[in-house]
């Protein structure tokens, strides 16, 4: 609970079950099958067991890995006694691979045929997990990435030991030496200083290479990483052990016995210890000799100069390299390694002396070479400790803690601070201090974060909502009370849908802002219509057999300015289809929203060229030259496109529009005292006449003694000549400080008639 | 005379008694009060008895008639009464039946959420900012203390509009935005829209939604970063929950930490909702850098405050127990109509 969060933790060997060590006694053929063979088995408790097998690389004496009657292998394999062609078995020798093991782990077993242990001090009956040592537990740490010193073993010990008070006992390597002199065998010289702060180099002579003892396996295989000879696991080990990766290189292949670092030429090429031929260029970093490059700083090390079983020179490198160097390389190369993880973190240019110095002082005890004398040590790195003066007043008032002086110096020093008067001096791994607010974190972590009280925060507050987020609450609920269903879309989509929707090749609205490195081409522009992602969810619930649906939206179009960034318009969008709903149900949810914003006397025009849109079903609302949206049946080509096979209806409304057209001011009408006088009239007018049209007429002809107007019918049909329509009114008349007379009434009807007779519409006999 | 008033008194009684309807009973009326009735019949002999015994018999009359009168109302309203209890008996209805609907939509599950993290928050005392989606890298990274080529930008993998412009990869720049145009102090939320390029899977999309939350004021604390955010947590997910903060790192705050609840199903236990580890990992907070107050034009020295990003998606996902975030996208009614 002190930063590195465990992210869990495994026991190996934990999936192995009563697996024991056996030798085998005598080796008999089986009866009845010329590939099997029937073997006596001492397993170091009573009467040897009799166990057929197929294996053929045994000879008596073997001692193996022996899965006894009820045991489980990994995999979740169970083993149980039975017979093999009518011989008993009372269990299985196991191979490595049934182990789950590979021949990294143990490099003098054979892949195929029985696991022969050659381990000294092994006991008949003994757990293999044990004898094998199969039983370390893992535990895996998850490290954030302002903590490059955490990715090793010192590093986590430090933060263990600062959490648990405890004294942290750091080894310090020691290496003999053979005499020689490094200088004079090899030279290094640094040609960018700004990207390689640090190079060291120690080298080894007369070197072996061999398998790794056991125990250096055993813990890099729990780290996950393959153990692969005795040089290679040396530098993994180093890297795991300090944290700073280290490369090895074939004397014999550094041409010119110099290392030169400095960026690639373009063209340079690489072939790298994955077998991959790379392209370099001016902005890498890489380690050269006299021919070329044999390593990329910080990535990889090339094929050329590798480490090979005739290997009998080498040279360690242990360098620091810039980390937005090595990172940006090897992002290009697209190859990312232990090493450039841990170099494009930041580390540590004091770090480079141990860690060669550890690799050298492995190598003694493996028996693995020789090391020569002299280390070469190019350093322009800046040595320079940072320092941040102690403020405990201000720590205690951010943290809201109170904590004193002596308690913070005692963490502070624990991990690896020290104090020079009131100054903290910082150790040169932890690039991260560099405020105070990182020293108090530093304080709260190891005072533990809950330690820290809970309150609430000073002074009083009154949150509100916004007018614009008022208004979207209420055109949600305005909507939702009629039935439609909120939706949430991708608010980016692929070009394509424009096609879909008909849009015409040269429309505006297909310029889009676009994205440079897309998931596919079906989310790679943001929308500069809603209309699409509308749709898109129409056809999935029809193709998922729902009869009917009703969706709206509330959600931005991306449309491209001048500017550095788009114009993000908010847009009310609806969608219907089924039985319930028609071009007059989309119009009369929109009207009903149009009404409860109180925005009134807007204009409805039909729209016959929006591609989208049935020509002769589809209507622009606007208010005061405005637009508010379009609404419509939608093309029976797009249904089409989407894969829709009933009609469906979609709307568009500018958010924007609604919001700046709305009556936020309500006000108080007195009720009326006065009665009203209604009156009924039914006119005949030409078909194509729009009723909206007469109903402004009739507005403006009656003045303002009228009330209210509201169509109630319209009739086709028998007694009403071809091309015509009978359109029936309803009209009620009030003043607010009288009764109105029959000839005020009358008068004003007279001037309705006439307008209405000007439009064409006479009274119906 | 007097024995034919009460004779008349009697049968007209008996009569009423026996009536079925209405009219029934305003025959009988016309037969004994009309003009030509019995009753009337019976006055006009008036003449023929003696001057004492006149306003007798007067007087027994008009008692006849009240009473005559009397009944006639009663039995009117008896009939009425039996009338209404034969049609109410009629209209009976099967209140079984299923009833009539003017079915509403319904919110989707992240608004229903997101509205109750709102509300929540309003309450403490919090506005609500919102801030563009296209974004200049400068909000979404640099103010936030992540430099070009920061490995912070790795974990989040960034969709380019071009070198300067980003899709938002976390509500965090909505923080910024605001610091430049209020002054402390500052409570604000900021929901919406965030951009990562994750492939779609079940617990992946490449568009979801993040809330922001920012404090700014003179002497904020990480006590008071706690208090907040565990009141929060106890009105979303009840009094009893429990929660820890763990140290961890974001480039622009200072302490950071992750918040963790106690997993509701199985108490610290250990279950499937929590995978196996008892807490879940909810939400993430800080103070806010003060290299980010000062590119905010806000000085460290004088103000701070804490800062704190979470998911929508998996807060709602668990709420509900939806088990692919998928279906947020996808809208299928059958999935809407289930909130």
């Amino acid at each position: 609970m002190s930063g590195s969060k465990v992210e869990g933790y495994f026991i190996e060997g934990s999936d192995i079950d009563n697996v024991i060590v056996g030798k085998i006694l005598s080796i008999e053929k089986h009866p009845d099958a010329d590939k099997l063979v029937v073997c006596q088995v001492d397993v170091g408790a009573g009467e040897p067991i009799q166990i057929v097998t197929g294996a053929t690389n045994l000879v008596e004496g073997d001692v193996v890995p022996v899965a006894m009657d009820n045991s489980t292998l990994p995999g979740g394999k169970k083993i149980r006694k039975g017979k093999l062609r009518g011989v008993l078995s009372n269990g299985m020798l196991c191979s490595l691979g049934e182990l789950g093991l590979t021949q990294h782990d143990f490099p003098n077993a054979v892949e195929d045929g029985i696991m022969v242990l050659d381990e000294e001090n092994l006991r008949l009956g003994q757990d293999i997990r044990e004898a094998i040592g199969l039983n370390d537990t893992c535990v895996e740490f998850e490290i954030t990435s302002n903590r490059p010193d955490c990715f090793s073993i010192i590093g986590l010990a430090r933060e263990a030991a600062a959490t648990y008070d405890k004294p942290l006992k750091l080894h310090t390597p020691v290496v003999k030496g053979s005499g020689g002199d490094i200088h004079e065998l090899l030279d290094v010289e640094v040609k960018n200083p700004e990207l390689c702060m640090r190079y060291m180099a120690r080298m080894v002579k007369n070197v072996k290479i061999e398998p790794s003892p056991r125990w250096m396996r055993e813990r890099l295989r729990a780290c996950g990483v393959r153990p692969i000879n005795n040089i290679v696991d040396i530098t993994n080990y180093v890297m795991l052990e300090y944290g700073q990766p280290m490369h090895a290189f074939d004397y014999k292949y550094v041409n010119g016995k110099k290392i030169t670092v400095r960026t690639a030429q373009n063209g340079e090429k690489i072939t790298t210890l994955d077998d991959v031929e790379r392209g370099l260029d001016e902005s890498m970093l890489v380690i050269a000799d006299e021919k070329g490059p044999v390593a990329v700083a910080g990535v990889m090390g090339g094929e050329y100069s590798g480490i090979m079983d005739d290997t009998d020179t080498i040279v360690f490198e242990s360098a620091c390299f810039n980390g937005v160097s090595v990172r940006l390389t090897s992002k290009k190369l697209a190859l990312r390694t232990e090493s450039s993880g841990r170099y494009e973190k930041g580390l540590d240019p004091y770090n480079t002396l141990p860690a060669v110095e550890r690799a050298c002082e492995l190598v003694e005890l493996l028996g693995a070479g020789e090391v020569v004398d002299g280390v070469i040590d190019v350093d322009n790195s800046d040595k320079a400790l940072r320092r941040i003066p102690l403020e405990p007043d201000w720590i205690n008032r951010f943290l809201g803690i109170e904590i004193s002086r002596e308690r913070m110096v005692q963490i502070l020093e624990k991990i690896g601070c020290v104090m020079e008067g009131d100054d903290i001096v910082i150790p040169s791994f932890r690039p991260d201090l560099e405020h105070k607010a990182d020293i108090s974190e530093e304080i709260a972590r190891f005072y533990g974060y809950d330690k820290i009280p809970v309150t609430a925060i000073r002074g009083t507050a009154q949150g509100h909502l916004t007018d614009l987020q008022k208004f979207e609450r209420t055109v949600s609920d305005t909507l939702l009370a009629q039935g439609l269903y909120e939706i949430m879309t991708y608010s980016f989509i692929s070009p394509k849908y424009y096609d879909k929707i008909r849009l015409p090749a040269e429309s505006p609205l297909r310029q889009c802002v676009t994205i440079q490195n897309p998931l596919g081409e079906d989310t790679s522009v943001m929308r500069t219509t809603t209309l699409p992602s509308m749709l898109e969810i129409l056809a999935k619930n029809y193709n998922n057999r729902n009869e009917s649906a009703a969706f709206f939206e509330i959600s931005p179009e991306y449309i491209p300015t001048d500017g550095p960034l788009p114009d993000e318009n908010s847009q009310v969008t609806l969608g219907m289809y089924g039985e319930a709903y028609d071009f007059f149900s989309l119009k009369g949810v929109v009207e009903e929203l149009l009404h409860v914003l109180d925005i009134e006397d807007y204009d409805v025009e039909a729209v016959s060229d929006n591609p989208t849109f049935h020509p002769g079903r589809c209507a622009k609302i606007s208010k005061d030259g405005r637009e508010i949206g379009v609404l419509g049946e939608v093309h029976p080509l797009v249904l089409q496109n989407y894969g829709i096979g009933v009609k469906a209806y979609a709307a568009k409304l500018s958010a924007g529009a609604l919001f700046d057209l709305r009556c936020a001011d309500k006000h108080f009408t007195p009720l009326p005292k006065y009665p009203a006088t209604a009156r009924d009239i039914a006119v005949l007018c030409d078909d194509a006449l729009p009723v909206l049209t007469m109903k402004k007429a009739i507005q403006k002809a009656a003045g303002r003694i009228l009330e209210q107007v509201s169509l109630f019918d319209v009739y086709k049909g028998k007694q009403v000549p071809e091309g015509k329509k009978s359109v029936a009114w309803s009209l009620s008349f009030r003043a607010a400080d009288r009764t109105l007379t029959d000839e005020e009434t009358d008068r004003a009807m007279k001037k309705v008639l006439k307008a209405l007779d000007e439009l064409g519409a006479t009274l119906r006999a | 005379m007097k024995e034919a008033l009460q004779s008349i008194r009697q049968q007209a009684e008996e009569l009423l008694h026996a009536a079925q309807d209405m009219k029934e009973i305003d025959a009988l009326r016309v037969r004994f009060l009309g003009k030509k009735g019995e009753l009337t019949a019976i006055l006009k002999q008036m003449g023929k008895l003696s001057a004492e015994e006149r306003p007798v018999i007067g007087q027994l009359a008009n008692d006849v008639r009240a009473k005559i009168e009397g009944a006639i109302a009663a039995r009117n309203e008896e009939l009425k009464a039996s009338q209404l209890d034969r049609q109410l008996e009629s209209e009976k209805l099967d209140v079984t039946m299923p009833g009539k609907r003017h079915p509403l939509g319904k919110k989707h599950p992240l608004t229903l959420v997101l509205d109750e993290v709102k509300e929540i928050f309003l309450g403490m005392g919090f506005d609500v900012a919102q801030g563009p989606e296209v974004e200049l890298d400068y909000y979404n990274f640099e103010a936030l203390n992540i430099p070009k080529n920061h490995p912070a930008r790795d974990t989040q993998d960034t969709f380019y509009i071009d070198e300067n412009t980003v899709l938002r990869t976390q509500t965090s720049p909505v923080q910024v935005r605001v610091m430049e145009k209020q002054k402390p102090p500052i409570r604000v939320i900021a929901p919406g829209r965030v951009y990562r390029s994750d492939a779609v899977d079940a617990t992946h999309s490449p568009l979801f939604h993040q809330i922001e939350g920012l404090v700014v004021d003179k002497d904020v604390t990480m006590a008071d970063l706690k208090g907040t955010l565990e009141v929060f947590v106890k009105r979303l997910y009840g009094e009893d929950s429990v929660v820890r903060f763990r140290p961890h790192h974001f480039p622009f705050t200072e302490p950071s930490a992750e918040l963790d609840v106690q997993c509701f199903a199985c108490h610290g236990e250990g279950c499937r909702l929590c995978k196996g580890e008892g807490w879940i990992e909810l939400l993430g907070c800080g103070m806010v850098h003060p290299k980010v107050l000062s590119i905010c034009g806000i000085d460290p020295e004088e103000y701070s405050g804490f800062a704190f990003g979470m998911g929508l998606e998996r807060i709602v996902m668990r709420r509900f127990g939806i088990d692919d975030l998928r279906l947020f996208y996808e809208n299928d009614l059958r999935f809407l109509n289930q909130f």
